[in-house]
């Protein structure tokens, strides 16, 4: 009969409506700034410099070679190397600035790296009150300890960790065969 | 009345009391002035208010039905986490409202564009002059009272028309044109289902229809026409045709957002906009409250014995149960295409409507019948209601339902 559909609609609504103040699994909003989803771990936005001890600019891991500068596609990049008094280029950045209004989170300067010395982050609450200071990120900001990048990442930094012992533990070894007699290196090497 | 002891409590004359406190401070020749004044003055802070929180709790509800919590953010100034469940989240939009930029286009009729929010709200608050909201509340008394609502409150329409043409776009002339060819399809069964009770109460004055329903002494059941069998179907029709009449959904053809961005309202901002929105929502106290006054009994308590509570809370206990009512079928409805909803009132209310009439003539012709003439007298009544409706409905949606889906599953 003519009306039924909309007392069955009324009901559905009805329903719902009692239901959202009994049901708990039925409100699914998150109420974002007090609760939130957690992060997948493959999520990622903007990069940041991984450093290894205490001392946050002392102990990064990037050397300055410039390779994620000369990449970065929107040329977000901007490194200037440290020297010392002679003019000497030291292996760690004076300036490493990420503009983060330009960058477009392509992860293409950590896939260059060869020091796995920049990573991305998921840290996404950055709006800032300035376009141009706010958003423009120095190696104070940027850089963060690795066991932050353990923790936002861990697949990743366990395989990441795990090659950086390996490695150290080969140019050790390699340290070592060097330090032993002459004729240790003089036999050449077993084909690869 | 009946009962003298509840219905002059303190409570019940403390409106008038207060009113003619302040009056007394006037002389003779100033009382009738400043009367009206405070008048219009309660009602614009009342409705004000009662508007201001029937935005919320519809954004409320609707979130509810949809299983969302609805707003819930806005707390105080100055303090801090401070959430109140929302509850000042219409004075935030006030705020919000009043600052934003007032934009009017430069091609549109400037005078008629600021004329028309304006008219909107002066005539929905036209008729809430001749609302009786309670015992001795109502602003102006007035003979052809419920006349006076229905002239003021289709004169919303051409508010709107005017906004509709001033805008100079096309999306509001569409919006306007709707509105135009809904007032023509609604007003008459609207008018029609008020007919039966104007002739069974014997006057067109809405305090003298409110008193027609009053309660026997010591009666149980309301005496209210809506518990006739013409005043329920009466009642049924006027709720349909003032959901149209508000431009409420599933009605809102003259808005549809999402066809006409906002038909008449695309080229209004700030505070314009908050003026039709208010129009809007004082359309639909203005309707409920009467649609309460012709078929709920008015202020009346349901019974004798409940009358110590003021009529006034009667009265916005009745309306404000309609008032959710409507939301509940904004939450429920789609918004109808202007062709169902022309079909809808001339083929379906329009015929009910003066079927309806018939049985009101009836009803009142056989006021005398008791005993088991009682029971052929509803039988009578009720088949006078129902086999219209099961034919004409069943001849309206020959071959439109139930719909088949050939792709959905």
């Amino acid at each position: 009969m003519l009306g039924t559909g909309i007392i069955k609609g009324l009901a559905v609504t009805a329903k719902n409506f009692v239901g959202s103040f009994y049901d708990p699994a039925r409100l699914v909003t998150v109420e974002y700034p007090e609760k939130q989803i957690p992060i997948p771990e493959n999520y990622r936005n903007f990069p940041f410099l991984v450093h290894e001890g205490d001392d946050p600019i002392a102990t990064l891991r990037c050397v300055a070679c410039k390779i994620c500068e000369n990449e970065c596609p929107p040329q977000c990049i901007y490194i200037v190397a440290e020297r010392d008094e002679k003019g000497k280029v030291l292996k760690k950045p004076k300036i490493f600035d990420i503009d983060i209004a330009v960058c477009m989170s392509c992860q293409i300067c950590v896939e260059v790296c060869p020091f796995d010395a920049i990573k991305m982050d998921q840290h996404f609450e950055i709006a800032a009150g300035n376009r141009f200071e706010g958003l423009l990120l120095h190696r104070e900001q940027l850089a963060k300890p690795n066991s932050y990048y353990q923790k936002i990442h861990p697949t990743e930094a366990a395989e990441v960790d795990a090659m950086l012992t390996a490695m150290k533990a080969r140019q050790a070894a390699e340290k070592s065969a060097k330090a032993k007699p002459a004729p240790a290196t003089q036999t050449p090497p077993p084909a690869a | 009345m009946n009962a003298p002891a509840n219905t002059n409590s303190l409570l019940e004359r403390a409106p008038v009391m207060i009113r003619d406190w302040i009056i007394g401070f006037f002389p003779e020749s100033l009382r009738w002035p400043v009367g009206a004044l405070l008048a219009i003055a309660a009602m614009l802070a009342v409705f004000g208010l009662v508007f201001a929180f029937l935005t919320l709790a519809e954004r409320k509800l609707l979130g509810r039905a949809q299983n969302r919590p609805g707003p819930n953010r806005s707390g105080l100034p100055f303090f801090r986490g401070t959430k109140l469940f929302g509850l000042t989240q219409p004075f935030a939009d006030a705020v919000k409202m009043l600052t934003k930029e007032d934009i009017v286009p430069r091609a549109a009729d400037h005078l008629l564009h600021f004329l028309a929010p304006v008219l909107v709200v002066a005539f929905a608050l036209m008729t809430f002059a001749v609302i009786p909201y309670g015992r001795q509340l109502v602003a102006v008394d007035i003979d052809a009272g419920v006349l006076y609502f229905f002239a003021a409150g289709a004169a919303t329409e051409l508010a709107i028309f005017m906004a509709g043409w001033a805008s100079h776009n096309k999306y509001s002339l569409i919006g306007a044109m709707r509105a135009l060819a809904q007032l023509i399809s609604y007003e008459l069964p609207l008018l029609l289902s008020v007919v039966p009770v104007v002739m069974l109460a014997g006057t067109l004055s809405p305090t003298k229809i409110v008193e027609a329903q009053a309660n026997v002494p010591g009666g149980l059941i309301p005496h209210w026409h809506v518990f006739t069998p013409w005043g329920a179907v009466g009642f049924a029709i006027f709720m349909v045709a003032a959901l149209a009449e508000a431009n409420r959904s599933p009605f809102d053809l003259p808005e549809g957002e999402s066809e006409l961005v906002a038909g008449h309202l695309t080229e209004y901002s700030g505070f314009k906009y908050a003026l039709f929105f208010m129009a809007e929502y004082f359309g639909m106290i203005g309707l409920t409250g009467m649609g309460a006054t012709l078929f709920l009994g008015g202020w009346q308590a349901p019974c004798a014995f409940l009358e110590f509570i003021p009529s006034y809370l009667w009265f916005g206990v009745k309306m404000l149960s309609l008032i959710l009512f409507m939301m509940w079928i904004r939450a429920t409805l789609l918004r109808l295409r202007i062709d169902q909803l022309t079909r809808l009132a001339w083929k379906f209310l329009v015929p009910l409507a003066l079927i309806n009439l018939g049985t009101a003539a009836f009803w009142s012709r056989t006021d005398s019948w008791s005993g088991p003439l009682q029971f052929v007298r509803w039988a009578i009544a009720l088949a006078l209601i129902v086999v219209p409706f099961v034919v004409i409905g069943r001849r309206l949606t020959a071959g439109l339902a139930p719909r088949t889906y050939r792709y959905a599953t």
